[in-house]
């Protein structure tokens, strides 16, 4: 079985759509070199026509890809650091994703936004290592977390053919995984989950790079409880059809998701299955802190992010209830 | 003009009344610009407007009836009543939507140029129009110099009507625009924006240069709102400009000026046209029904998503 990694999925992704559709082109910063690795050999392959090396204006050229959506093109938009974001939210919370309603449905700005290197990037410090993602969820933005190489291509293959704005993170700690592919890629829909481990005792949802931590722990809990594992691979549109259904059958619950705590993800799956699913035990967040900002030492880096042992932690709480 | 300014007279009694809610930034006194330069547009140019946008709109060609109902919160509005004033949008006609954020239709205005000549549309233009509040906005500069760097067809238009909603220009922006934009490369001129022939013979001048692949062009045109920044200072009782002022701006209104180079029938029937236009476009928006409010996020997305209702 040949061996994915994380970057050439989302780069193969790029490729496949750029030779699929001609409307498709990308924007952003040293794209042409493919500083992240993302975008390597597209300008080579497709013209710097078409992967276009921008200055450091990121509102103008977020706010420039909406127009070109609007003007028929596919453009992708690439950030190199995910606090990038805070500076064009107006451009894409704004104008990009309010475009639709605001005209009637005249026209839609179908832009992806990829936020490669997303969360700690350890010892990057504050201004480097957020994962803003509960952000755009917040103001409605299609936002994919996606958590496997697999999973990276074919939600970025969705992203860029769907008729709205759709973000895209890639969690710096995944950036250096690898998957084995059996078969063939295809795209995955957004606001489709996957259940990566079944179980009956207690449901775990867990996002982007926290969804191989939660494996590892269900794997290493296995004598003591059945624990199901779900990602929800976008979290926003959420695939509550799923998570309801495991939630209910289970009745106990802990997210865990590396946003701030106040108004995070977790929040929302928390506050949703406490309303719905008929949980047996209250559920349990694992997140930032509230408010949290990222300490450049590594030790304060990692004490403020969700891990393995808080998880254990959390799994054993809701079960002794 | 008359259009226009007809309109905007017709808006400000229905502010008042109520039939259009949230109010509405006037453009009366600033008629030249929007006609000056959509004189020289085709139905496949592309404008972004601002807040303050009839006059471009209705100057690119929107349906006066169906601007009108947007502005009643109409199904058959513009926007479906979705928009209103400050969003009144017509994409099939190039109109890329009036905008809330001051400045933020500069860069959107690049985008369709750069697209244009992606898709090998190469007589076409795109239109960025903003006041002088927006010379302070970073993201409007970022646009200059994109489309300068890039060459593209853009015409940036700044209607610098010396107010930044109650800031005079001379307190919020340091240095002179034309220079400003030169800097970055645009092709700069400025014009009286209260004569609309002499806007007409700059923007004939800078579009064509734009068709022509002569790089993107910057106007400033010196124009006067003859009312407030928004029909709400007026309920306020706030006033922050000299009369003497105001007086003088009136005095070079620029449908007065265009009137007096017309024969006095042709300006008649001009009036007696607008006036009909008008009652239609009232009677239309009056008679158009709303919309349900179960539908209320209709649009949202243009893929689907099952949206949770809020309780």
């Amino acid at each position: 079985m040949p061996s994915l990694s994380y970057i050439a999925a989302l780069n193969q992704a790029l490729r496949d759509e750029m030779a699929r559709d001609e409307r498709v082109c990308i924007f952003g910063e040293d794209v042409c070199l493919g500083l992240t690795g993302i975008t390597k050999g597209l300008a080579e392959a497709h013209g710097t026509g078409r992967v276009v090396d921008t200055p450091l204006s990121e509102q103008a050229f977020t706010s420039l890809a909406t127009g070109a959506a609007i003007a028929g093109q596919r453009p992708v938009v690439e950030f190199q650091i995910p606090s990038l974001l805070y500076l064009v939210f107006e451009q894409i919370a704004n104008q990009a994703h309010k475009f639709s309603l605001m005209t009637g449905g005249q026209a839609s700005v179908p832009v992806t936004y990829l936020v490669p290197g997303s969360g700690s990037r350890s010892g990057m410090a504050g201004q480097h290592s957020d994962h803003p993602y509960s952000l755009l969820a917040h103001v409605g933005v299609k936002t994919a977390v996606p958590a496997t190489p697999s999973d990276a291509y074919g939600l970025l293959l969705s992203a860029i053919r769907e008729p709205d704005p759709v973000a895209v993170f890639a969690p710096t700690l995944l950036m250096g995984t690898s998957e084995e592919i059996d078969g063939d890629l295809d795209a995955v829909p957004l606001g489709s989950a996957r259940t990566h481990r079944e179980g009956t005792d207690v449901t775990v949802v867990a996002v982007g790079h926290l969804v191989p931590v939660a494996l590892q722990v269900a794997a290493d809990l296995a004598d003591e409880a059945s624990v199901e594992v779900i990602d929800p691979r976008t979290v926003y549109p959420v695939d509550w059809e799923t998570l309801g259904k495991s939630i209910s059958r289970t009745g106990r619950l802990v997210v865990i998701d590396d946003s701030n705590r106040m108004c995070g993800f977790g929040a929302e799956i928390a506050a949703t299955a406490a309303e719905e699913f008929g949980l047996a035990v209250p559920p349990k967040r694992v997140s930032r802190p509230d408010g949290a900002v990222i300490p450049y030492a590594l030790n304060l880096d990692h004490a403020l992010l969700p891990d393995a042992l808080e998880l254990t932690e959390a799994i054993r709480a809701v079960l002794r209830r | 003009m008359r259009l226009i300014r007809e309109f905007e007279e017709h808006c400000l009694e229905m502010a008042v009344t109520g039939t259009i809610v949230g109010g509405i930034h006037p453009y009366i006194g600033q008629e030249a610009v929007a006609v000056g330069v959509s004189a020289h547009l085709r139905k496949d140019d592309v404008i972004t407007s601002t807040h303050r946008g009839h006059g471009h709109v209705l100057a690119k060609g929107a349906d006066p009836k169906r601007a009108l109902a947007e502005l009643y919160g109409a199904s058959t509005g513009l926007n479906r009543g979705r928009g209103g004033s400050m969003h009144a949008a017509d994409v099939g006609l190039g109109i890329y939507g009036a905008n809330g954020i001051v400045g933020a239709g500069a860069p959107i205005a690049v985008g369709a140029a750069w697209a244009a000549r992606r898709q090998g549309r190469d007589q076409q233009v795109a239109v960025a129009y903003f006041g002088d509040g927006a010379l302070s906005q970073g993201v409007v500069l970022e646009a200059f110099n994109l489309a300068a760097l890039w060459s593209l067809p853009v015409l940036f238009v700044c209607e610098n009507n010396g107010y930044a909603i109650s800031l005079p220009v001379d307190r919020g922006l340091a240095g002179d625009p034309v220079r400003r934009a030169a800097g970055f490369g645009l092709t700069a001129a400025a014009v009286d924006g209260m004569d609309v022939e002499a806007v007409a013979e700059a923007a004939g001048r800078a579009v064509a240069a734009c068709r022509a692949g002569r790089g993107p062009h910057f106007l400033e045109c010196a124009t006067y709102r003859f009312r407030g920044h928004h029909t709400v200072e007026h309920l306020m009782g706030i006033n922050y400009r000299d009369e003497a002022e105001v007086a003088s701006w009136t005095a070079r209104d620029p449908l007065a000026r265009q009137r007096a180079r017309l024969a006095p029938a042709v300006a008649d029937e001009v009036d007696a046209e607008i006036a009909a236009l008008i009652a239609e476009a009232v009677a239309f928006a009056g008679s158009s029904p709303g919309s349900d409010p179960r539908d209320a996020l209709d649009y949202l997305y243009a893929g689907m998503v099952p949206t949770r209702p809020g309780a």
